[in-house]
Order: structure tokens, then C-alpha cells, then sequence
């Protein structure tokens, strides 16, 4: 089987899969990462979004061969002690359910903030829009963010 | 043989009595140590008068350790409601305990230690509340009793606070760790001479509190079912039987061999009609080294079915085969008067046919179980609902007593009464049984959508009588759907005493001439219990034409709930039920009656906080349903914009009335989270089965709610009291679906009699 080398949260791994291994089970089962959630395995869902080069990506449907040298980030990376803004926020307005698919609509707001620090309703509705929760913490999510847009420095 | 909904197994007028645990009973669990005292609850069943029945279960919920650490054993499961964080934190309120030196941790499976387990029915505060106060006030009892005799002063003048007894007038304080040696001496007293706290001293109850697993969500670490691993663990992917009740008949697994990775091809036993909720379902499993090669394995499977004989099955004819049904005279649940006589002498008759689909649970996590069998045991890692069942039904399969089977429970990623089945976990227990090493077996979001147990269809009719004095005459309510019990048992053809009084037989209005009936429905898929249950659809027939008869009455549809409701007064329903009777949620209806002034006051509420009878601009308006489910009061008024066929929902106002509320911040957010669930039932949801197989794949093919349809903000107002507390789980969500169905009326001018919404039919 060929070998492939990849980055995530900076540092690298070296894995023995199959090419066409999706990036989540190759975090999830491979290297033990368990945060990045598997939820439909068609990018219908959100709760396996990575950051790739700062993008956020759906994990379930990257083959590990097309990783390359791009830089992976996942939620546990995401920050070095749990306090990104936005998980700061999460915590101040009590925004998780069940929790399960939080991570990748972390991951995904992350991303949104990265590119458009300060976004309308409409524009984070459009963003968030890939990432399903059915608990229905929509709401609580769109305040998360909204509080933390406009700020500088988002990690 | 069970054929009630979860909630019926619990037993009402239940009292409590707390004893000192053995801390060997104790360490299973872990974290005791040695000087701690442990205190139990048993739970027995009394009389009226007070006379202990029977014993139910002793349960064992805290633990104080010399370090001042109190853990608390949270028995009931988590999946987002918040009880893992809110019945603990009745403990520690009562108790006095510092939060921050609370531990909470998960029970295994173990009715016989921890009681009730069922985390189910929206009735895990109903049950546990007063237990729960009565195990922290015990302990606080010991506490206090402990630090008068060392300080030789009087209990009656010592309190506790953030983890300190304390002499207030002396201002002596003392750690709970370092009394716990004397404490456990104490002689405890009877459970009903506890004095507990004034809820005025409060300091958690009634507030809010952030649920304890927050900051492990937020990072990643919260483990989950999908998460739980073990040494040298295998995963497994099924390929199931399309057809409910079919099987295979062979099956060919060269080529899933030779995928690499892939370890095993198993065949596994099942298809039997009645499918039951713990057996698997007829199929073959590629047990490979990761989840990858599982499901790549798998889709190199041969498998020839025997589809049996719901291979012909199609939800869309037996639909049209319902409506015709319920045309006919059906069986009589509930009667009163003579509607016959109300529908000869009315002014005016209305007569509507409501339909709804099957509906998957769709939770994000989707099934997955981790089994190790060794040694004549098995130890299972779950997100199960229900611990005990899961462990009964694991040991049956396995052909173990339950004392070999330990269920470790983690959090649950969603379950909405899904995960209450241990089909899913009894397939991983079959599997690790067969191979000889751990097997955790992975629902990929296809099976979950073909595989559910789904909400049944339903076809109801209604026929309302308004007659020359402008009176609701007559409600006569015809219902059809498959029932929950027909899981269980292949005769059963009829609705349930239990689902008919989820909105059928307990209909509250003041209506002289009432008759429901219920029809025959085949079973054909499996069926269960989904969020709310069967006042999803029998509210929205019976909000949906309530809101018909205000409109013909030319009354305020809000002015018309509120004279229907009638005097203020406590109903109970079964002097009208010729068979069997109303099980008001397996609570005594003496204890729980259904109260009108109660209804009336939360849709006052609701009223009053949306500004109900402001005008909107065309295209725009506000409709309004209320609705009773397991035992809470809930009015809900929903505001959309209809823009074409897109339904926007700018704002949702619900008034409850929960009895004590607990956690404030948790009963807002399952609110929130039930106007979500309903405007998916209402707007996106629908399961269809032709050929006996169910036609939706993934979230392309079934649809929930994403972000941009969700309801912008949403207002909850808690009618607070200190009554007995009622859940909240489920009851926000049977009023929403009507609510919005009558703005949408409002707004448009159209009427919906079938679900989900379809504003361009």
C-alpha cells in the first residue's frame, strides 16, 4: 500500500491507507483524532469539517491522495488551550445540545471568520447552511458568531 | 410482552427512602475513596395510604470523599437535553455542595442499582426530582449533624454553603471532606422528616447552569459513541435486508474478502416478524480493520434476498387505503354524548382529512455499538437511551445471565427516542461473540434512513359540529397508523390506550357530544417512538381544525381556545372510555389531572409576549396552537412570511408550564431545539417506502432543517410554580407544527391537511 504524508495541526504523519481513505476515517481511525465527527459521508452534513489551508473542507470526502502537502487543521488544533474566540463564545451562550456536531460547525464558523471577519446574518446563513444540527442549536450558533465577528485577530 | 410506549413502565405514587450504601457496591464505579460515605435511594411503590407495595429498585447516586469531592452518578443519559448536568445539580443545590468540586459521573447499565433508567417519555425530572433533593438534604443532614457534635452547638443553627457547613452565629465553618468520617455515624433519619430548602434559597434549581460536558464539546474530547474504542478493536459494516421480514438467502463474500483490510464475512440472524426492538435485522457484516474498509467491504458483498412479505409494501397506496378507512365507523375510545344527534342538528359541519408521512429520526450520530466478548461476558460501550434494556437484550442474544453483561453508557450525538432500541448493540454483541475480539459496529446514514424505527404514518379525520348558537357541538376524531405495539406484536392492529392519549383522548374541550375512533393499520416497517410520539400528528390535526372552528365560529382563534377550555377544572377522562383507559403518561390522573387553568394561563402568556392581534403586512401573520404532552402545558404562537413557496419564520413565542422549573437555561434551549425538530416535521420531513423498501438514501433524499429555514429567534417564557416538575423534552414540539400550519393560513389563505408543507400542490 502506498504511504502518504500528511500535515495536521502541524505536525506530520505518516499513514499506510488506501488512496481513497477519506481524510475523517483516516484522523478518526488511523490517528486517533476523534473530535472530527462522521455524519452522512456525502458533505451533506458539516460534522466532519477540517480546515484545509484554512478552508473549511468536508473531511468525509477528501481522499487521503489528494491531501498533498496542504495543511490540515482539526478542531483539536483549532486552538492551543480550547480558547478561540469562538469556542469562548460557545461556552458563554451554552450553544451545544447533544454536542455531536459542534465540532464541525466550530471548524466551519472558524473558517467563515478567517476569510470574512465580520459577516451579515445572510452571509454566515450561507456559510453555516452545509452544517446540519438537529438538536436545533441554530439559533445559539448565529449568536456565537455574531458576538465574535467584527473583532480583530481571529485566530 | 411490551406494547406501550417506554413511559408506561414506570409506576406512579413512588416514594423514596435513602440509605448508607456499601462502598464495595460503589466501586465499580470508581473514584471512592476509602473514608467516603456513599448514600443510596431506594425507590418502593406505595398505596394511597402509604403502604409499601413493593420495592422497587435501590439506587445509588452520591458519594462525598474526604477531599471534599462529592460525585454524583448521573443514571440517566445524555443526549442533549441537559439531565446529566440537571438532575446532579439538584443534588449539589440541596446538599450545599461547591459545583466546582462536583464530579458527575456516568452509571453502567444497572436498574437494580440505579433504578429507572429509560431515558425516555420526557419524565426523567418528574421521576427524580424529589429523590434526588431528598439524597442531597440527607446528606446535608449528616453533614450538619456531624459539625453540631464537634462544635457542640445546635444542628438547627448550622447551614451549609459552597461545600461548608457553617455556624452562623459563630462563624465557624467546617469542609464537607473533613466531617465525612463523623457524618457516615449519623444516624440517618426517615426520608419525610427531611427538612429540604425554601425554593427562595435556591441557588442553582431555577436558575441557570452550563451543562458540565460544555468545554469537552467545544474541544473535541467529549466521546461519544462513535468514539469509544478499545485495544485491538475491529469495525463492522451490515448489510442489511432492504425489506423488513425478509432474509437472506445467500450471499457471496469473495470479492468483500479480498478488499483490503477486511477481516470477516458474517452472516447475521434475523428478519423475524414481529421484528421487536432488540433483534437485528437479517443481513451480512464485513468486519475489517477500520470503518473504511468495512464499508468498502461491504459494497463488494453478493447478497440474494428472500424479501418476504412486505416486498410489495408501498407507504403511498396503504395511505389512500387509510383515508378510506377512517370513513367507515371505527372502534369507540372515548365518547360523550351523542354526536350523531350534534351532527343532525348542526348549523354548520366541517370535515377534514389530515396525513402525514413516516419520519426518520436523523439524529448526527448514527448508530454504532463497541462490543468485547471474553470469558463467558461481554462489555458493550453504547449511546443507548436505555441501559438496562440494552443489557437484558444483549444478554439474551448472547445466551449470558445480565450479570455478565456490563453497558458502559457515553454521551449520545442525538437520539429522539432512536436510541432506545438495542438492535444496533445486540448486531455488535452478536458479532464480537462470533469473532472472538472487539467489534464495533457502524451504522453508515443510509442504513440509519433505511433501517429506523420511523414515526408512523397517519391518516385522521375529523368532523366538528357548530351548531345554531354558535357552540362547538360536536368532535367526532377518526384515527389510522400503524402502532408501536405491532413492533411487538405482529396481531396488533390498533392504536394503543397510550397513543391515543398523546392528543386523541385527552382532548380537554368543553364539547358536548364527543367520540373518538381508531381503525385498523397494518404493520409493515418498523415503527417507534420518535420525539413527542404520537401528539405529532394528533395535534396537528386537532390544533390545525380548532383553529377551522374559530374561524367559522368568527371568533379570535386564541379567544376561541380559551372559551372551548371552559371552566377552570381538572379533567380526567376515563369515566368516557368504554375499554381500557387514559394512562396520562403512567401517571396517576388524581395526581397529574389535566388542568384548564393552567392551559389557559400559558396561552394568556403566549399571547401577551407575541403582541397577539398586531397586524401584519400581506403575506405575514401569526397562528397559534396549545397542546399538552407529558404532563406539561405548552402554547406556542408562530410568526412566518410566506414569500411563494419559501416560509420564513422570523419569530416562535412558547409559554410553558412545567411544574419547578430546574435548569432554566436547558428548558429555553430544548425549546429552541423543539421548534427546530418541528419545523422540519412540518416543512422538509418525509419518509416513503415502495417495494417494501424505504425510497430515501442520506440527507439529499431525506430533509431536516438547515440554518437559513430555522426560526430566527425564538422567545420562551417559563410559567414557573412549584408544583410537582413535568419534562420538557418532548412537549414543545406537538404545538409548533399546527402553530405554524395556522399562520400560514393567516398569511395565504391555504390550509394544511398534509405534512410535510407543500405551498406549490
Amino acid at each position: 500500500m502506498p504511504k502518504y504524508s500528511i500535515q495536521v495541526n502541524g505536525k506530520a504523519h505518516d499513514v499506510d491507507v488506501p488512496e481513497d481513505m477519506p481524510l475523517l476515517w483516516v484522523l478518526r481511525d488511523i490517528l486517533g483524532m476523534k473530535g472530527t465527527k462522521f455524519g452522512c459521508g456525502m458533505a451533506l452534513c458539516g460534522a466532519c469539517t477540517v480546515h484545509v489551508n484554512d478552508q473549511a473542507r468536508r473531511s468525509c470526502s477528501i481522499p487521503v491522495s489528494a491531501i498533498g502537502q496542504n495543511k490540515i487543521t482539526t478542531i483539536e488544533g483549532l486552538s492551543e488551550n480550547g480558547d478561540h474566540p469562538l469556542q469562548q463564545a460557545w461556552e458563554k451562550y451554552n450553544v451545544p445540545q447533544c454536542g455531536y456536531c459542534q465540532t464541525g460547525q466550530i471548524m466551519n464558523a472558524a473558517a467563515l471568520l478567517k476569510s470574512n471577519p465580520n459577516p451579515s446574518v445572510e452571509e454566515i446563513e450561507q456559510a453555516m447552511q452545509g452544517n446540519l444540527c438537529r438538536c436545533g442549536t441554530y439559533n445559539r450558533i448565529m449568536q456565537a458568531i455574531r458576538s465574535v465577528s467584527g473583532r480583530t485577530a481571529v485566530g | 410482552m411490551q406494547t406501550e410506549a417506554p413511559f408506561q413502565k414506570k409506576s406512579g405514587n413512588v416514594r423514596s427512602e435513602i440509605f448508607m450504601a456499601s462502598r464495595r457496591d460503589f466501586l465499580r464505579i470508581g473514584g471512592l475513596i476509602a473514608g467516603g460515605f456513599v448514600l443510596g435511594v431506594n425507590f418502593f411503590s406505595c398505596t394511597d395510604k402509604g403502604k409499601k407495595i413493593a420495592l422497587l429498585k435501590p439506587s445509588v447516586y452520591l458519594t462525598i470523599n474526604p477531599d471534599g469531592e462529592v460525585m454524583i452518578v448521573a443514571h440517566r443519559s445524555e443526549m442533549g437535553t441537559g439531565i446529566r448536568t440537571s438532575l446532579p445539580l439538584v443534588v449539589a443545590d440541596e446538599l450545599g455542595a461547591d459545583w466546582s468540586k462536583v464530579r458527575v459521573v456516568q452509571a453502567e447499565g444497572d436498574e437494580k442499582k440505579y433504578g429507572n433508567q429509560d431515558t425516555d417519555g420526557s419524565f426523567s425530572i418528574r421521576m427524580f426530582y424529589l429523590p434526588m433533593r431528598q439524597a442531597g438534604a440527607m446528606a446535608k443532614y449528616m453533614l450538619i449533624q456531624a459539625a453540631a457534635q464537634i462544635w457542640k452547638v445546635k444542628p438547627a443553627e448550622c447551614d451549609t454553603e459552597n461545600g461548608l457547613v457553617v455556624h452562623k452565629a459563630s462563624g465557624q465553618t467546617a469542609a464537607f471532606g473533613d466531617l465525612v468520617e463523623a457524618a457516615s455515624t449519623v444516624v440517618m433519619p426517615p426520608v419525610d422528616q427531611l427538612k429540604l430548602k425554601d425554593p427562595k434559597q435556591f441557588k442553582m434549581i431555577g436558575h441557570e447552569t452550563p451543562i458540565i460536558d460544555l468545554h469537552n464539546i467545544v474541544i473535541g474530547k467529549a466521546i461519544f459513541g462513535i468514539d469509544a474504542a478499545v485495544e485491538n478493536m475491529k469495525y463492522a459494516a451490515i448489510k442489511r435486508c432492504p425489506v423488513v421480514g425478509g432474509k437472506v438467502k445467500s450471499y457471496k463474500a469473495d470479492k468483500a474478502l479480498a478488499v483490503a483490510g477486511v477481516l470477516r464475512v458474517i452472516p447475521i440472524k434475523g428478519g423475524d416478524i414481529p421484528s421487536n426492538i432488540d433483534k437485528p435485522l437479517s443481513g451480512v457484516a464485513v468486519v475489517a480493520d477500520n470503518t473504511w474498509a468495512a464499508i468498502k467491504g461491504r459494497d463488494q458483498l453478493e447478497v440474494e434476498w428472500d424479501l418476504g412479505p412486505n416486498a410489495t409494501y408501498d407507504s403511498a397506496i396503504q395511505m389512500e387505503e387509510l383515508k378510506k378507512e377512517v370513513t367507515k365507523d371505527g372502534t369507540v375510545r372515548r365518547v360523550r354524548g351523542d354526536f350523531g344527534m350534534a351532527r343532525k342538528n348542526a348549523k354548520k359541519v366541517i370535515e377534514h382529512t389530515y396525513v402525514a408521512p413516516y419520519m426518520a429520526h436523523a439524529m448526527i450520530e448514527t448508530p454504532t455499538a463497541l462490543a468485547v466478548v471474553k470469558d463467558g461476558s461481554c462489555e458493550i460501550w453504547a449511546c443507548t437511551q436505555s441501559p438496562q434494556g440494552a443489557r437484558d437484550s444483549v444478554a439474551h442474544a448472547l445466551g449470558m445471565s445480565a450479570e455478565k453483561v456490563k453497558v458502559n453508557v457515553t454521551l449520545l450525538g442525538g437520539a429522539f427516542g432512536r436510541k432506545s432500541k438495542p438492535d444496533f448493540i445486540v448486531e455488535a454483541a452478536l458479532l464480537a461473540q462470533n469473532c472472538g475480539f472487539p467489534v464495533k459496529v457502524q451504522w453508515t446514514r443510509e442504513d440509519d434512513i433505511h433501517h429506523d424505527f420511523f414515526h408512523a404514518l397517519s391518516v385522521q379525520r375529523i368532523v366538528a359540529t357548530i351548531d345554531a348558537h354558535n357552540k362547538l357541538s360536536g368532535w367526532n376524531h377518526h384515527v389510522a397508523y400503524p402502532s408501536i405495539g405491532a413492533t411487538f406484536d405482529a396481531s396488533v392492529l390498533q392504536p394503543s390506550d397510550g397513543e391515543l392519549g398523546m392528543g386523541v383522548t385527552d382532548f380537554p374541550y368543553d364539547v358536548p357530544a364527543i367520540k373518538m375512533e381508531s381503525h385498523n393499520a397494518t404493520w409493515h416497517i418498523r415503527v417507534g417512538w420518535l420525539r413527542s410520539v404520537c401528539n405529532i400528528f394528533q395535534a396537528f390535526a386537532v390544533a390545525s381544525m380548532i383553529d377551522e372552528i374559530a374561524e367559522a365560529r368568527k371568533m379570535d382563534p386564541i379567544a376561541n381556545s380559551l372559551d372551548l377550555l371552559g371552566a377552570d377544572r381538572s379533567i380526567t377522562f376515563n369515566s368516557e372510555i368504554p375499554k381500557g383507559k387514559y394512562p396520562n403518561y403512567n401517571e396517576d390522573i388524581a395526581n397529574y389531572p389535566w388542568e384548564t387553568g393552567r392551559m389557559k394561563k400559558v396561552i394568556e402568556r403566549v399571547a401577551s409576549d407575541a403582541g397577539w392581534g398586531k397586524q401584519f403586512p400581506k403575506g405575514s401573520a401569526m397562528g397559534f396552537a396549545a397542546h399538552r404532552s407529558f404532563l406539561t402545558y405548552v402554547a406556542c404562537i408562530v410568526e412566518v412570511k410566506v414569500e411563494g413557496n419559501k416560509i420564513i419564520i422570523p419569530n416562535v413565542y412558547y409559554a410553558l408550564d412545567c411544574g419547578t422549573p430546574v435548569n432554566v437555561d436547558r428548558i429555553r434551549s430544548q425549546f429552541e431545539g423543539g421548534a427546530h425538530f418541528s419545523t422540519s416535521i412540518a416543512l422538509k420531513s418525509e419518509i416513503t417506502v415502495r417495494n417494501g423498501q424505504v425510497e430515501q438514501n442520506n440527507f439529499d433524499g431525506y430533509k431536516i432543517i438547515r440554518m437559513p429555514e430555522s426560526p430566527k429567534q425564538i422567545h420562551v417564557s417559563i410559567i414557573g410554580s412549584q408544583d410537582k416538575p413535568t419534562g420538557v423534552g418532548e412537549p414543545p414540539v406537538p404545538p409548533y407544527t399546527p402553530a405554524l400550519c395556522n399562520a400560514i393560513y393567516a398569511a395565504v389563505g391555504k390550509r394544511i391537511y398534509k405534512l410535510p408543507v407543500d405551498l406549490s400542490a
